[in-house]
Formats: C-alpha cells, structure tokens, sequence
C-alpha cells in the first residue's frame, strides 16, 4: 500500500493546459469532463425528446429547421414516420447510456470515490482517463450515425433483431446506422469496463487507515455495487453487439432465423435466433436499469444525512439492500421479454424474483422515509431533489408492481403504462439524484455555492412538470395507447390525442425550466459566492479537505479515519455533528460514569 | 464504560440527543480503549493483484456470453455442422502451455533476484523472452489455423460454426495480444530494475488465466454437444 501511495505521490501537478484539463489522469479532472459529456448528452437527448413529442401531438406539424437535421427524414419540415422512430432510438440510446449511465456513476464516482475513501487517486488513473476518452469516442460515433446517408437506426434503444441484424432491408438507418449503433456501445462498453476496473480496485485497495468497509460513505457503497455491476453486465453486452455487427456486415447468422422475407426480400441468412439477442441484452438491460439508479440511491441517502441532521434508521440494512438489488438484477431480466414467445413457465421464474426485487427497494424507501422523523431537516435545495427522488422512485417503482406480472404484462406491453414506469424510475428518480448530487457537491467541485433560489425555482418547476408530464403515461397504458408509433390513427387512440397534447406542452415547458439549472451552474461556476470547506457541515471525508481540492486530494498528507460515516445529532462545541476523520472521541449518552 | 473521560489532553464531545443506536447509526465509534489504530487492521494488496482479477472477471463474463450464444445456436436450428478442428490447434495448445511453464520459470527467478543477492543463475528476462516468443509462435499458429479453414472453404458465415470458431478465436487472441504488452511491459520495467512484484505477478496470472481459458475453448469448439 506504501508502495502505491509513492507511486501516486512521485505523480506532480501537471502544468500544460493540455495535461491538466484535456488529457489528465487526475480523477477529479475526469470526473468533471464526465459530467460535460453527461451535460451535452442531456441537452440532445431532451431536445429529441421535444421533436419527438410535438410530432406525436400534431402528427403533420412543421417542426423548422428539422430539415437541417435530415432532408430525407423531415422534407419540409415535417418528420416522416421512418424518423420519428430513428429519432426515438436516439432519444433512447443517448439518454439511457450517455446521461444515466455516465453521471451518476462514472461522473460523481470518479471525481468522489477516491476522496471518500481517503486516497490521492485511483490506483490506475491512465486507464481512468482511457475511459473518458473511449466513452467520449463512443458519443462521437453514436451522434455521427445522425449524419450518414439514411439517418440513424430505428430499432429503438434495444436494437431487437432481426430488424437490427438484416440491414437496410428493414427500413432507412438500418445499414450504417446499425452498425455506427452497435460500433458506439461496444466502444462504450469497454470505457465502463475500464471505469469499473479503477473503482472496484480503489474501494478494496486504497482506503485509508481507519476506513473499514463498514465506516464507508452510502455513496461509496453504491459506487462500489454498481460497478461491479458494471463489469458483469457491460461484458456481456460488448460481445452481442459485435455479433450483431458481424450478422449485419459479415453475413453470419446469430440471430437472423432462416426464410425471413422483408420487404419482398428473402433474407440470405438462416439459423439464427431473434431471442438470442434478447436474452443477450436483456441479461445486460436489466442490470444496466440498476446501474442507473443505485448510484442514485446514494447520492440521496449520503445528500439526505447531511440535511436530516440524524443518521438512517439503519446503516448496513441499506448497504445489505443494495446488494440484494444487485444479485436480484441478474435474475429478472426475463420480465421484458414476458410475450416474447418464451416458455411461459420461465415467464413465472422471472416473475418471481422481479416481485422479490421489490422487497430491497421497498425497504430503502421505508428506511429513508422512516428516518425523517425527528429530523432537523435543512429545507436547502440538495434536500428537496432528494426527496423529490424519493417521491419519483416511489411512484414509478409502484407502477413496477403491476408489469412484473405476465397476466397484467399481456396487456400492459409495449404501450405507454411501461414507458411512464421507466420515465419515472429512471429519466426522472435518476435525474433528480443527479441534480440533487450536483447542488451539494458543485461547492466541492467548483469552490463555490450555487444559488439556492434559482434551485429551489428549479426544483418545483421540475417536480410538478415531471408529474405532469410523465402520471398521464400509466393513463395512457391502460388505455391500450401503443408505444412506439408515430402518430395514432385508430379510433380508439384517437380520443387520446388531447393527452399526448398536455404532455407535449408540460414536456416543452419542463424541458425550458432546466435552463435555469443549466443558467445557475455555468453563472456559479465563475461568479457564484465562494464556498468553504465544509458548507453543508458534513461528515465525509471530502469536506475534510479544501474546496476545490488540492491536486493529490489531502495536500500530501492522507487524512486518517476516526468515526463512522454519519455521526450527526452529536452536541459539541462545533455544532451538531462529528467529522469522519476528527481525533476526538464520541461518548454516548448511555457511558456517563 | 467511561474509560478516556479521565485523559487530560483528549478532548471528548457528548452526545445527549437521541437514544438511537441501530446497526451503525449508533452514536458508539470504533475506536478501540488506547486509542491504538493498530487493532484496525491495515493490510492492501497492491492494486495490480486485485485489478488483474477484476480484469479476468469482467473477461470471464465476455467468454459465458459467447458460450450461451454457441450452446443456443447450436440446439435451435438443424444447420449446425460440427467443425473438424485443424490439427495445429493441439500444438498451439502445447506451445502455450510450454509459454506458461517459462513464465513460471522466470517468475521463480525473478523472486530469487529480488529477494537476495545475485545467484549465479541464467538471467531470468531471459525466460520472460522465451514467453514472448512462444506467445508470438501462438499467435501465428492461430493465424495458420484460420488459414487452412479459409483453405478449406470455411470462412466466418460459411456455417455456425465455423462462425463461433473465427469468434471464439478472434476474442482470444486480442486479449492474448494484451498480454503480450503486458509481457514486454515487464521485460522493459525488470532491465531498467524497476519491477515490482505486483506488477509480474499481476501479468503472469492473466497470462495464466488465458491459458486456461483457450483449454476450455478447446473443448468447447471441440466438444459434439
């Protein structure tokens, strides 16, 4: 360990521009560039989001300027159904892996985990910066398929074969497009891949003297969980995406079944299984859907102490519980593929774990809620995003009860009642812990607070948009409104156009609400008011060093660990709270001599 | 049990709100009576141990993938012809066992280096060179093999399994080429002396686990199932 340590240390400060802000191995450094791309790929993908919904709602409008985008796919400005599904997959894919997957995880992890568990930096910090880099090359290749000859792919964020495996047989974007798909996530794979080695590794490996596994932050915990989710899951995707591209530019058949006629075509592959792909996926998918959200869960619980003022009922039962969503993750995944046409008894296998999945999640909510009774709750604005979080979470994981079944999933897929669930639990739940993570550690960060008015604003705006926009979905569902179609000519949709017609207009309103945010972290980033060390008066080992901090972290001397992680509602003479790494002793009420 | 109140130089905070003391929330801190870090215990293994297990993990994850793929498309559609394996696939097999056994060799070697004084024994990078060499004679064996499938009229869409055999060998050879940089990585750090032992042995057990694992490729493309 001593040997790491002087490795890291004979590392200096870097001087060039290029090696401290473009190509640098400083965790900090990478975790910031994460969240720029986190940043950019949310704004494309809202914006997608945006066309998607005002086509949805006036099926023949002239959005202007969509031209630009695609000539083939918005003559005269106005989408063809063709891209309204390549715009959809977008959508999709960006958000999912480049928004989700990239901040709360490898952004936050990146730049939190080393500090939290009281290192100078990760223990491979070049393979870290590869895995920016590689992930960055992958965003680039993904937004490049928006600028070949036929447009993206359509085949939704799950790319199912055989339309995905078949090329340009099955519709525009399928021939590049899948390809520049499939080439994007398998380069994007391996940067994850790269990621998990580095914070797997830190956690076992550098923590500093004190730091037992069980004196770590939640938001360490979750880091550590998801990836080693990451490496189970992303290692599996990478190779199905390869096979996909060899099906689609090699004439292999993996997963193109024989005799498949499309379009007038015969298809020259025979074989092949179309519920290869799926299983293949989804045993990546359903992880993936985790991987987004316990980071999350964390983020919430770490930012939720801070401002409680109490610590959770229970420490370990949430670590225990994150654990077991872990381990469940990789038994449900056959809950997406209920009418797939798989063997019906394995449909109830799957159902069963997905209904135990349930019980962790539940008790997480229970927990959280349960300790905010007698709390000194500080109503600040990482307060609020945490339990809107929990709210969101709580909302769209209900509405999960419901799909895990195959008798009521029969009727409920692939129509809007799924899309509102994962809209809940991942676009909004998830994207509420980030703002939430991005409000208390931006201080940390930056070395400056941002304005807790304009968050505040920020978060009701959101909250009741998100609301809005996202609780008429299960409506929606139930009444049989098909996801996935660009416009809704049968009757029975027809009546429902005045909903999708709310939505659009909550969905555009919600989305020019984020501008305040995008408004308060650039504005404070250069002019908001100086933060101090310890703003929140937090307990973790990232307050007890400068802000922002040092190059190695600590300024060359490795704090030591005296504490649990959440040693707050202690009376002392410098507030309520005990840091982790504060030599003092704590005497509980109960040890009075 | 008030046992540090008595300490003049420590300062001790109370703590009288709240009788909470579930699982870790408790207001009770681990620091032992003494205050002596020591009974923490305090041991890491060097990162490069743990990372190259993680490494193998997410690999070992990569190969199941292709396996369950293989075992499917082998029972769900009667094309499947079993391929008859080209005969320099065996003594590749050898050649990267002969590889692992040098690897071993020099390690010992290299072990003794570090922990005493010279011996008069054979400089151990050159057993690290044989490995290379006999990775590199691997390597070309395989692309000799791939040579006389193609020979033979099976290319990678041919039929499934010639598919899976081009994958399956592909996928191992790129990560055996990352344990060729690694190799010479540790060839160059033990001339310029500074080798650490984390760092070879971190190496020579990925190049183990590749071993092992074109064994089980082996059997595997080899196997009528």
């Amino acid at each position: 360990m001593h040997d790491m340590s002087a490795q890291v240390h004979a590392a200096q400060a870097p001087t060039s521009f290029i090696r401290k802000h473009v190509f640098s191995v400083d965790h900090k450094v990478i975790g910031k560039q994460y969240y720029g791309l986190a940043l950019v790929a949310a704004i494309v993908g809202m914006f997608l989001s945006w066309v998607m919904r005002l086509h949805l709602g006036w099926t023949n409008l002239r959005i202007p300027g969509l031209h630009l985008l695609s000539n083939t796919g918005a003559p005269g400005d106005v989408m063809t159904p063709e891209y309204y599904l390549q715009l959809m997959t977008m959508h999709g894919t960006i958000m999912v892996f480049f928004v989700l997957t990239t901040a709360p995880f490898a952004a936050f992890g990146n730049f939190f985990l080393p500090i939290q568990v009281g290192a100078e930096d990760m223990p491979f910090p070049r393979f870290n910066m590869m895995s920016f880099w590689v992930t960055f090359v992958a965003f680039v290749v993904m937004v490049a398929s928006f600028f070949v000859a036929d447009g993206p792919t359509l085949g939704g964020w799950t790319q199912y074969a055989p339309l995905s495996a078949i090329g340009s047989a099955s519709g525009p974007g399928q021939g590049q497009g899948v390809i520049l798909w499939a080439a994007s996530i398998a380069i994007f794979c391996v940067g994850q891949l790269l990621g998990s080695l580095n914070f797997i590794t830190t956690t076992l490996d550098m923590r500093t003297t004190g730091m037992s596994l069980w004196r770590m932050p939640l938001t360490t915990w979750a880091w550590f969980i998801t990836s080693i989710m990451g490496l189970t899951a992303f290692a599996v995707l990478m190779p199905a995406c390869v096979l996909l591209i060899l099906d689609h530019a090699a004439g292999t058949s993996f997963f193109v079944p024989s005799n498949l006629v499309i379009n007038d075509q015969l298809q020259p592959h025979a074989g092949g299984s179309t519920l290869l792909w799926q299983h293949l996926f989804w045993f990546f998918g359903h992880p993936e859907v985790y991987i987004a959200i316990v980071p999350a869960m964390g983020i919430v619980s770490h930012i939720l102490l801070a401002t409680l003022r109490r610590p959770l009922l229970s420490h370990r039962v949430l670590v225990y519980s994150m654990g077991g969503i872990a381990v469940l993750s990789y038994m449900v995944y056959g809950h997406h593929m209920f009418v797939s046409g798989m063997n019906p008894i394995s449909a109830i296998a799957f159902s069963f774990p997905t209904l135990i999945i349930t019980i962790p999640a539940t008790i997480i909510v229970l927990v959280w809620l349960g300790s905010l009774y007698g709390s000194r709750m500080r109503l600040n604005t990482p307060c609020l995003f945490s339990l809107g979080m929990i709210s969101m979470f709580i909302t769209g994981g209900v509405s999960g009860f419901f799909l895990a079944q195959p008798s009521l999933d029969i009727m409920l897929h692939a129509t809007y009642f799924v899309v509102g669930h994962f809209h809940f639990v991942m676009a909004v739940s998830a994207m509420f812990g980030i703002f939430a993570g991005t409000y208390f550690w931006f201080p940390k960060m930056f070395g400056r607070m941002m304005n807790d008015t304009l968050g505040k604003i920020h978060f009701w705006l959101s909250f009741v948009g998100a609301y809005c926009i996202f609780m008429p979905f299960h409506y929606l569902g139930l009444a049989s409104n098909v996801r996935r179609y660009q416009a809704f000519t049968d009757d029975y949709l027809q009546q429902l156009i005045p909903v999708h017609r709310f939505i659009t207009v909550a969905a555009i309103a919600t989305g020019v609400a984020q501008m305040i945010f995008v408004y308060n972290l650039i504005h404070s980033r250069f002019w908001g008011k100086p933060a101090s060390d310890n703003p929140w008066e937090a307990t973790s080992l990232e307050w007890s060093t400068a802000s922002p901090p040092p190059f190695d972290n600590f300024g060359g001397k490795l704090p030591v660990v005296y504490h649990d992680p959440y040693q707050y509602g202690i009376e002392g003479s410098t507030g309520d709270y005990v840091m982790q790494a504060d030599p003092r002793q704590v005497q509980s009420q109960g040890e009075e001599a | 049990m008030a046992t540090t109140i008595h300490s003049p130089a420590t300062q001790t905070i109370r703590n009288t709100s709240g009788p909470t003391t579930a699982g870790i929330g408790g207001w009770r801190n681990l620091l032992p009576a003494g205050g002596d870090l020591r009974a923490v215990q305090e041991y890491a293994p060097p990162p490069a141990s743990t990372g190259v297990w993680v490494f193998v993990a997410g690999v070992c994850m990569t190969f199941a993938a292709l396996t369950s793929a293989l075992v499917v498309r082998k029972g769900g559609a009667p094309d499947w012809r079993h391929l008859a394996l080209p005969y320099i696939l065996y003594l590749n097999t050898l050649v990267l066992l002969a590889s692992s056994v040098t690897l071993e060799i020099s390690r010992r070697r290299v072990a003794a280096l570090m922990a005493g004084p010279p011996a008069a024994t054979a400089n151990p990078a050159r057993w690290l060179y044989a490995t290379l060499l006999l990775g590199w004679l691997f390597l070309s064996g395989q692309y000799i093999a791939w040579r006389q499938l193609s020979a033979a009229g099976l290319y990678l869409a041919s039929n499934p399994s010639s598919s899976f055999f081009y994958v399956f060998t592909a996928a191992h050879a790129l990560h055996l080429l990352g344990g060729l940089y690694a190799l010479t990585r540790v060839i160059r750090k033990l001339n310029r002396h500074v080798l650490s032992r984390a760092t070879l042995d971190a190496t020579a057990h990925y190049w183990h686990f590749m071993d092992a694992l074109w064994i089980y490729l082996l059997v595997l493309l080899w196997m009528k199932l």
